[in-house]
């Protein structure tokens, strides 16, 4: 797209920057050309300011004076090649655009040979290979480690899930985490489960909180846990399932675990309820491409394969 | 003429001197309590973090420090060298109590977090306004005086304030014009990448123009003067005078390599920043060769050493400046810590140390006495701050470098190397040197300021005769 919206400016800027790179010539040639003879370093201009200050005139330092000019000319040489004048592209067709694109694709030619070896194999295997992991530990510190953190535990303050465990919210199947990674997830807990009338306002949801707590034997209030059951079955079942072990196809969390992406506490339940929540894992093919999306799936599956090992 | 008039107007060079010494202590100490956030992040207390406190250290000492040292030195430079008293007192007394009072609201807006998101122009369009008016009150007393001159010729010094003072207030005006939404919320008037061209025209110029040209003026007076010798070349100083003014407007795409800002206004950002080297250093020859023949000088005199010390600092950041120009160059420099260095061997080296030269030459002057109350504190305070400034820009070329080399190195499958963080904790220990040369530099304004209030005392406040012009007769 051309940076101008007719002509003119173009020719503006054209004229513009020679004339001004060529000033900058010509009055150092007026005033290098004009030493009288009877110059001397030893005389003053003849003027005199507040008593003591007076200037000689000597004449402009030669190796400043040719410095000034090499100057000049790198500038101009450099126009010619570069684009600085208007719409003119330089000799050397370079433009910062040309010179990304040019880079992207010298690594790419080189690194797509080493990302396609494992592209071929079984995402299970390359979980395995102690090499592929090496640069899939990097590709996670470059591109993941932002929201899930350097250990990959994710936070519970900002609701990243933690990878190093085996709870999955969207499947731990290695198809399924190629589709997370590379489509991205958006996941939509709605408040009151959509129905705040059936809940019955922030009181219910106390209610439904202690049932919630009771599936997965966290302490809770026997009495409010019971009138919450009846509320939890026709609301909440849409979703988390009759057994409130989830729906994993819609990424709702299995609720009889251990595991809490925003945090277990009777209030922190019903701040889920009330308020609800949304969370997003963004989607990721267009930026690294399949092969890199593999390759960080196989890293992910590895990870919570590591915690069998321990 | 009555007797009382043929004096010169010392009050207001007198009270921006002292403030000048003032505001430098307080930007510097803000700058050395930033410093020390980087390095222990627990001090980044409650708002008073470093995103708020930063833009107060660079307004104080730019514009607080600097603009005190640079409107007192000019008010007494014009007045002296056009053998006349400084045009309308009232006036020249507004503008002092006018920007004290633009500084305060500075002080206490920045930290609140009342900013237009602008480098070095984060002032809300209330202040700028008041900042406006001053100005050009400020203009009017320069050029009166100027304009009332009882010599033909203008001196050179006075050349550089003019220029100086006509740039800043077309740069603050253009670059702070905005659509106010509140008393304490205004938007840009510029949008996009013209904003960016906008602000960093106004950034580089501020540079250029409230930095180089006005501190350059300063230094036309005060090295001849306290060398006692007469500057070296009339017609070196034309020269350089008008490419450099010229040269500077050009200059600011450089700090927009590799960004939407169009590749032909980069390359001309680039290579006018190269033209700018020889003109940059025509004041730096100018200045250092005016002391040629009276070198022995410099052995005892510490004022004259701050004076050539800063002129030596001031041609190794103007040679560094257009070296970081070139666009490669600049691919490894851009967003490091040496930037930081580069903006401080100008900032340190060349602003406050021509200035503290010029106020340790004006403060017995304007109270009275012959010399300031310690010469040998002046040289502790010399070397103090040399040692200062030279630990904060090696320390900050270093951890720059490292940290360009570390966000460039990739792996053999194309993964960074090193993340951000990484580059992070391996910058700590220059950070720390960093801290360390900013506390000497700040002990050094700390023995300035007892030197000033020892000096002052007991002084007296007449103010000096105008002097006839060599050569004329009254």
């Amino acid at each position: 797209m051309s940076d101008f919206v007719n002509e003119f400016w173009n020719w503006y800027v054209i004229l513009g920057v020679l004339a001004s790179i060529l000033a900058c010539g010509i009055i150092l040639w007026i005033q290098s050309i004009h030493h009288p003879v009877h110059e001397k370093t030893t005389d003053t201009t003849g003027h005199v300011w507040d008593e003591t200050l007076e200037e000689f005139n000597n004449p402009l330092p030669k190796w400043w004076m040719w410095l000034f000019y090499a100057t000049i000319v790198f500038a101009l040489i450099y126009a010619v090649l570069y684009p600085t004048l208007g719409r003119f592209q330089g000799v050397l067709g370079w433009s910062t655009a040309s010179e990304h694109a040019l880079e992207v694709k010298t690594v790419e030619d080189q690194v797509k040979p080493l990302f396609d070896k494992y592209l071929k194999m079984d995402l299970k295997a390359v979980a395995a290979d102690e090499k592929a992991m090496e640069m899939g530990g990097r590709l996670y510190q470059t591109y993941c480690m932002q929201c899930h953190g350097a250990t990959a535990q994710g936070s519970k303050e900002q609701g990243f899930p933690n990878l190093t465990d085996k709870d999955w919210l969207w499947g731990g199947e290695p198809e399924q985490i190629v589709e997370t990674i590379a489509n991205g997830r958006a996941g939509m807990m709605p408040p009151y489960g959509g129905n705040p009338d059936a809940i019955g306002g922030e009181a219910g949801a106390k209610e439904v909180a202690n049932y919630v707590r009771s599936l997965s034997g966290l302490s809770h209030d026997n009495g409010l846990a019971a009138k919450g059951k009846t509320k939890f079955e026709s609301v909440c079942v849409a979703c988390h399932g009759q057994d409130g072990k989830g729906t994993q196809a819609m990424g709702a969390p299995n609720l009889t675990d251990k595991v809490w992406l925003y945090g277990s506490s009777e209030s922190k339940i019903v701040e889920t309820i009330t308020k609800g929540r949304t969370n997003q894992m963004p989607a990721w093919k267009g930026f690294l491409g399949e092969a890199k999306v593999h390759l960080l799936a196989a890293y992910v599956l590895n990870l919570s394969a590591a915690v069998d090992k321990k | 003429m009555s007797q009382a008039l043929s004096t010169y107007n010392y009050k207001v060079v007198r009270q921006f001197t002292v403030m000048s010494v003032i505001w430098g202590v307080v930007g510097m100490l803000v700058g050395v309590i930033i410093a020390a956030q980087l390095v222990w992040p627990e001090l980044n207390l409650g708002f008073l973090h470093f995103g708020r406190l930063r833009p107060l250290h660079t307004n104080a000492v730019i514009f607080a420090f600097g603009g005190c040292a640079l409107m007192g030195s000019s008010y007494y430079v014009v007045q002296r060298t056009s053998h006349i008293r400084l045009f309308c007192d009232k006036l020249a007394a507004f503008t002092f109590w006018g920007w004290q009072l633009v500084i305060v609201l500075a002080a206490i807006t920045l930290p609140l977090g009342y900013t237009q998101g602008k480098e070095y122009a984060e002032l809300e369009w209330p202040i700028d306004i008041l900042i406006a008016v001053v100005w050009v009150c400020y203009a009017i007393v320069f050029f009166g005086t100027i304009a009332k001159r009882k010599v033909t010729h203008i001196y050179v010094a006075n050349w550089f304030y003019g220029s100086f003072i006509l740039a800043v207030a077309l740069l603050h005006i253009v670059n702070s014009a905005a659509i106010p939404v509140s008393l304490t919320k205004s938007y840009s008037a510029y949008a996009g990448v013209q904003d960016a061209m906008i602000q960093w025209w106004y950034g580089h110029n501020a540079v250029g123009f409230f930095l180089t040209a006005g501190f350059l003026g300063m230094m036309y007076y005060f090295v001849p003067k306290q060398a006692d010798r007469p500057v070296y070349s009339y017609r070196l100083s034309v020269v350089h005078f008008w490419a450099l003014i010229f040269t500077y407007m050009w200059a600011g795409p450089h700090h927009l390599h590799y960004t939407a800002l169009p590749d032909w206004t980069q390359s001309v950002g680039m290579v006018f920043s190269l033209i700018l080297l020889a003109p940059s250093w025509g004041g730096m020859i100018n200045g250092i060769m005016t002391v040629s023949g009276a070198w022995h000088k410099l052995r005892d005199d510490p004022i004259l050493k701050f004076l050539i010390t800063s002129l030596s600092f001031y041609g190794m950041s103007t040679f560094e400046g257009p070296m970081m120009s070139i666009k490669t160059v600049n691919a490894l420099s851009h967003y490091t810590d040496w930037t930081i260095g580069h903006v401080h061997s100008g900032a340190l080296g060349w602003v406050a140390m021509v200035s503290i030269g010029t106020i340790y030459y004006l403060l017995p002057r304007l109270f009275g006495k012959q010399e300031m109350y310690s010469i040998k504190l002046i040289t502790v305070h010399f070397w103090v701050s040399t040692i200062g400034v030279v630990l904060y820009i090696a320390s900050m070329w270093i951890a720059g470098v490292m940290q360009g080399l570390m966000w460039r190195s990739v792996n053999a499958d194309g993964t960074l190397a090193y993340s951000f963080v990484e580059s992070v904790k391996v910058s700590y220990p220059f950070w720390g040197i960093r801290f360390l040369g900013g506390v000497l530099f700040l002990s050094g304004m700390l023995i300035m300021t007892y030197n000033m209030f020892k000096t002052m005392a007991g002084g007296n406040t007449e103010e000096a005769p105008v002097l006839v012009p060599t050569g004329q007769h009254a």
